[in-house]
């Protein structure tokens, strides 16, 4: 992705044509993500959507480098990621960029306290000096993520769904990271505890001015939270842009099939609701073969020449007239 | 309630509690509801409520360490035209009259359900077999075709297949196939599109639907998604802390919604047709059903409660034929008062939208 409007000192994160195969055997190779590229600006909450085996936690996985890439380049702040690792870049990455998983009893370890859950990152950064400041700071992190301080001292068996996750919250933050992956961090929890974490992550973003990606195939809670997306398929990125232009202006065709199977909870609509199938293997479609094109503002879609003119056919038809710029 | 109409199964005041090592868990607390024939009712409800344990009592899956403390859940037979109290039947009675034959279930993950050491069309004829008496041959002819009723493609070869070899829809799909062999007379689907994508959920909702229309059954959905209850419900009931608290059909619950649970349940949805600042989440936790709950469970999470509500439990008071609602704030003393403005703004948006 080329482009000369975007001011580099607002992107914290730059992914160039990020690869990362996964060798099955000496025979197959499954390409979990091939060739995505995307940018992340400060401050900003950019949503990663897709189905399931679309590469998106891999990308989130491959950035915090979990996983080791097999190609592309990943950039933070200017300076690569990606690449040999060494003590120094290993310790830049933890220190800048935190990740918050999805199942947060999987992700707590059962037989620590949650004081010491949380402050895991200080202790091997060495980030207090004396053991009053290190607990200063845990009750800080506990009251900002809205736990009480007597908490500090429980197991994370002692904790419901959502406080769990709060916890999960709370290890990511304490490290002050400017990028936070939230890799399906809402999606095991109740409708109603969802909307406490969504707004608790906004709140910490006002505060502290953290930049999110934000991994989900939640698409309602997606275009609620983030001010971009991207749109993944079968680890290519097919489609990205504001949230506006996402859902006001859909051009690939997975990005339609997707946007028509949110669920409305509204009974009158979604009674009457049609669904666009979208079947990858006979629609004739080689993501392989497509380039991203620039349509308008920040919203790109994957694909060739010839696709793109029989796409949006349509969008340049109403432009006409006169009924968007 | 609906009385109008014949149930096909009624559970009536049910409770039921769990032996745990910190003491005894309420888990139910007194249930009602009935089912009719041909019509899907949603139960819907945070985890803990209380929403799966309901459906498999029904089912006789009970674990070691629970009771029925009351109640009874009747299942009438519509064509002996006889009923049965399910919870009067031995286990074994259960498993050879009613689960499977009468009333069948479809899990949440699939790849649990599936036995992953056979192959699909062992695991599908497995309770044609048992139930229809039927020998190998026919039953192999009759799985084929229920395979390719539920939209398998190449039915023939994913005999053969192991679940492991199907993808995630897939296997859904082999597991409504499973449910449906003994053609059953109610179908409960306990979150059966949780582990789905939105674009495979779609059309197994559809298939669900399809079976259910073609062969008059009824349907009892468990879900927390309120998008898949407005897609195929006819009736729901709102479960919280192990009660019923609010029931109607399905317009009145999205557009006439009255327990403040149920309320603060449709605010927390982001509205994608009006973006707003803040989402609005419930305070507070569900309630630790060891602990003796008394009046409503939802008080101390619900900020226009009223004094009675701590101390007694509010009565069912009916909003209309088919709607009711267990709240004190509609007792003819309560205060009115108007809550939730930002919630009837977008209901408004919603009616408007769909006429």
């Amino acid at each position: 992705m080329t482009d000369n409007d975007i001011n580099e000192e607002e992107v914290l994160l730059r992914v160039n044509n990020l690869k990362l195969y996964f060798r099955n055997n000496q025979k197959f190779t499954t390409k979990a993500v091939d060739g995505v590229s995307f940018i992340i600006h400060k401050g900003e909450t950019y949503g990663l959507v897709g189905e399931s085996g679309s590469g998106k936690t891999t990308i989130g996985r491959s950035i915090i480098r979990i996983y080791t890439p097999d190609g592309g380049e990943v950039y933070f702040m200017g300076n690569e990621i990606s690449g040999p690792m060494n003590k120094q870049k290993r310790k830049y990455i933890a220190n800048n960029i935190q990740m918050i998983f999805q199942d947060p009893m999987a992700s707590l370890n059962p037989r620590k306290k949650v004081s010491d859950i949380i402050a895991q990152g200080l202790d091997i950064h060495h980030q207090f000096k004396t053991k009053e400041e290190r607990t200063e700071k845990i009750y800080a992190i506990l009251e900002k993520v809205g736990l009480s301080r007597e908490q500090a001292n429980r197991y994370p068996h002692q904790f419901s769904g959502g406080q769990r996750q709060r916890i999960g919250i709370a290890r990511a933050v304490i490290m002050n990271p400017k990028l936070i992956i939230a890799d399906e961090a809402i999606s095991a929890l109740d409708v109603s505890i969802q909307a406490q974490i969504v707004n608790l992550l906004k709140k910490i973003q006002e505060e502290l001015s953290t930049t999110y990606l934000f991994i989900a195939h939640d698409l309602t809670m997606v275009k609620y939270i983030s001010d971009r997306i991207g749109v993944l398929h079968l680890g290519h990125l097919v489609e990205t842009g504001t949230t506006e232009e996402i859902f006001g202006n859909p051009i690939h065709p997975y990005t339609k099939a997707l946007l028509s199977a949110i669920p409305h909870p509204n009974p009158r609509i979604e009674k009457s609701r049609t669904i666009i199938d979208y079947d990858y293997e006979s629609s004739g479609i080689d993501y392989g073969k497509g380039v991203s094109h620039f349509i308008d503002g920040q919203h790109y879609v994957l694909a060739t020449e010839d696709e793109l003119t029989e796409w949006t056919k349509y969008y340049y038809g109403t432009c006409k007239e006169g009924e968007c710029k | 309630m609906m009385e109008n109409n014949c149930p096909i199964l009624e559970v009536i005041d049910l409770s039921i509690s769990f032996k745990t090592v910190s003491g005894q868990l309420k888990a139910i607390r007194g249930v009602n509801f009935s089912l009719e024939a041909g019509k899907t009712l949603a139960i819907v409800g945070e985890s803990g409520s209380g929403k799966s344990v309901t459906v498999k009592t029904a089912l006789g899956i009970l674990s070691e360490n629970e009771k029925v403390e009351s109640g009874k859940i009747l299942f009438h037979h519509q064509k002996e035209g006889k009923t049965t109290d399910i919870l009067k039947l031995s286990k074994k009675q259960v498993v050879s009259q009613i689960c499977g034959r009468r009333i069948a279930m479809v899990f949440q993950d699939p790849m649990m359900t599936l036995n992953p050491t056979m192959n699909i069309g062992k695991q599908v004829m497995e309770g044609i077999i048992k139930h229809q008496k039927l020998t190998r041959k026919e039953a192999y002819g009759k799985a084929l075709e229920l395979l390719k009723k539920v939209g398998i493609t190449n039915s023939d070869k994913r005999m053969r297949s192991y679940p492991h070899e199907l993808s995630g829809g897939m296997r859904q799909r082999v597991v409504i196939a499973i449910a449906m062999s003994c053609n059953p007379e109610i179908l409960i689907c306990d979150e059966p599109t949780t582990a789905l994508d939105v674009t495979i959920q779609a059309k197994i909702l559809e298939l669900i639907k399809c079976i259910q229309l073609e062969k008059n059954i009824a349907v009892i959905y468990i879900t927390h998604d309120m998008g898949v209850v407005a897609k195929v419900a006819d009736d729901v009931a709102v479960m919280y802390a192990g009660k019923i608290v609010e029931q109607g059909t399905v317009e009145e619950i999205f557009y006439d919604p009255r327990h403040p649970y149920t309320r603060g349940l449709l605010s927390s949805i982001p509205d994608i047709d009006n973006p707003c600042d803040k989402l609005y989440s419930i305070p507070g936790t569900p309630p630790n059903l060891l602990n003796d709950i008394q009046g409503d469970a939802f008080a101390p999470r619900n900020q226009y409660a009223l004094n009675i509500d701590f101390q007694q439990e509010p009565p069912v008071f009916k909003v209309s034929q088919t709607h009711t609602v267990a709240s004190w704030l509609y007792h003819e003393n309560a205060p009115k008062i108007d809550v939730y403005p930002q919630l009837s703004h977008r209901i408004n948006n919603m009616l408007a939208l769909s006429i």
